[in-house]
């Protein structure tokens, strides 16, 4: 081990770790070798690789393409979604699912906001293994599973992330609300069973969501809390976003579906002023 | 000997009792072990509900965390309901309707707009209610999260279709809640009459608290 008795030695030191590059991290500034045809790299907003246990937040304005990638087969990305500008306005699973008369994710869905408006949607959908019912792990889940369940722990949980990275926006406890899961699915059964879709999958799903709104998205990448596994499971998780066009009024997602165009109406009328 | 039979099976002292007229909020500080009875005094009135930790209030209900723990979306007699730090807050002590509903969430007037039309944004509704309860004890927008309807039916079909249905409750039944720890109670009586929630007309509800 180096001695770093002074200020200069520190400095030398830290500044060595230079151009480490290891599994879980962001690309600045962002690039990626696999954009979608017509997608200019000048566009890239965001590349992240989000570490197993790990969380992520972003801002991405209206337009802007999420696309995240199950890269070994095994992430479950828990989804929160605020408005950018007014941080009260958040995803409001109940609306999603009741709204769309669907509890079932996939392209075309869309994540509804507590203000009758769309934060995002669905554009592509690899997976089709999604959970909107379940939430995510907690301390107290994570305890009793696994041992332990601190962020500072080998274990961390869902909410526990959820928190810091709704807690980078200046956001508190009282705004960590219910998530959706993305990559780890659900199905039910007549009598309300819930049968967890756990996988492991085939590495490299992705699915595609499109900012309907100015967002802040948070996103933690832990094992799904219903993962039926002794061992604390979970694989990386990336996330690429980039610049996109804001819907227009012909777009199938936006008129698929009575109850969905008038919550792009509603989202419109608030971009008016 | 109390021959009122929505007093039935009850056997603590009653220490509260009030009729919450249709349509309106309601809102009640229960201590650990009281419990709280509910009556459909006219059968099929959707009753929204809430709860928060009286001690730290940001810790309040979780339907996620509730049906995680049970694996099943239906909250029946023996569910444990639990807060978003996965802990008991009450228990179905008892409930003579085989199920409720914490995955249909509370009617709001925005989202009213989506799913019947923009003429029904003036109607009253479930979140107006609890913003206004939750106001008076300094609680806000960011404090309401996915509720539970008692005496509410959403079924979920193979393919994911779910929907508000026709009740199975009837006039008269009930559900106990016994308090796990001292909570407060948020109720929105339901004033929805755009689906078969309250099978379109609301209703009032009994509270009944005893020690």
């Amino acid at each position: 081990m180096a001695t770093l008795a002074n200020p200069l030695a520190a400095r030398d030191h830290a500044r060595a770790m230079a151009g480490t590059v290891v599994d879980a991290m962001p690309k600045v500034p962002a690039v990626a070798d696999d954009l979608p045809a017509g997608v200019s790299a000048d566009d890239l907003v965001w590349e992240e690789t989000i570490a197993a246990g790990g969380y992520a937040t972003r801002k991405l304005a209206r337009g802007s393409r999420l696309r995240l990638i199950d890269l070994e087969g095994d992430a479950c990305a828990s989804l929160l979604i605020y408005n950018a500008d007014m941080p009260s306005e958040r995803l409001n699973v109940a609306d999603t699912v009741k709204v769309q008369w669907n509890a079932y994710l996939g392209a075309g869905k869309l994540l509804l906001s507590d203000m009758g408006r769309v934060l995002m949607s669905i554009l592509a959908d690899e997976a089709g293994t999604h959970d909107t019912f379940c939430g995510t792990s907690n301390a107290s889940t994570n305890s009793a599973k696994y041992g332990e369940g601190r962020n500072s722990g080998a274990y961390p949980n869902g909410r526990d992330r959820l928190l810091l990275g709704s807690a980078k926006h200046g956001l508190t406890r009282r705004d960590v609300h219910p998530c959706v899961n993305l990559f780890k699915g659900t199905r039910i059964e007549a009598d309300g069973t819930i049968n967890p879709q756990i996988g492991p999958f085939e590495a490299g799903r992705s699915v595609v969501l499109r900012a309907e709104m100015d967002v802040i998205v948070v996103i933690a990448n832990c094992p799904h809390v219903l993962d039926p596994r002794t061992e604390w499971t979970v694989t990386p998780l990336r996330a690429s976003a980039w610049r996109g066009a804001v819907t227009e009024e012909a777009d199938s997602v936006r008129t698929a579906t009575p109850e969905g165009l008038r919550a792009f109406l509603n989202v419109e009328d608030y971009f008016r002023v | 000997m109390n021959t009122d039979p929505h007093f039935s099976g009850l056997t603590g002292a009653v220490v509260h009792d009030e009729v919450v007229p249709a349509r309106a909020p309601w809102l009640h500080h229960i201590k650990a072990s009281q419990t709280l009875r509910i009556v459909d005094l006219e059968g099929n009135q959707a009753v929204d509900f809430l709860l928060y930790s009286a001690a730290d209030d940001a810790e309040r209900y979780s339907a996620q965390d509730t049906v995680s723990a049970q694996g099943n979306l239906f909250l029946r007699q023996g569910t444990v309901l639990r807060s978003n730090e996965g802990r008991a807050m009450m228990t179905i002590a008892a409930t003579s309707v085989e199920y409720h509903d914490t995955i249909g969430g509370a009617c709001s007037c925005e989202s009213n707009t989506l799913r019947y039309g923009h003429h029904t944004k003036a109607q009253h509704a479930c979140v107006e209610n609890f913003l206004e309860a939750n106001l008076t004890e300094d609680r806000g927008k960011r404090d309401i999260v996915s509720n539970i309807n008692f005496f509410m039916n959403v079924p979920v079909e193979s393919d994911g279709a779910l929907g508000i249905v026709d009740g199975i409750s009837a006039p008269g039944l009930t559900v106990d809640l016994r308090a796990e720890m001292d909570v407060v109670v948020v109720v929105s009586n339901c004033p929805q009459i755009n689906n078969p929630c309250n099978a379109f007309n609301p209703t009032p509800v009994r509270m009944i608290i005893t020690e």
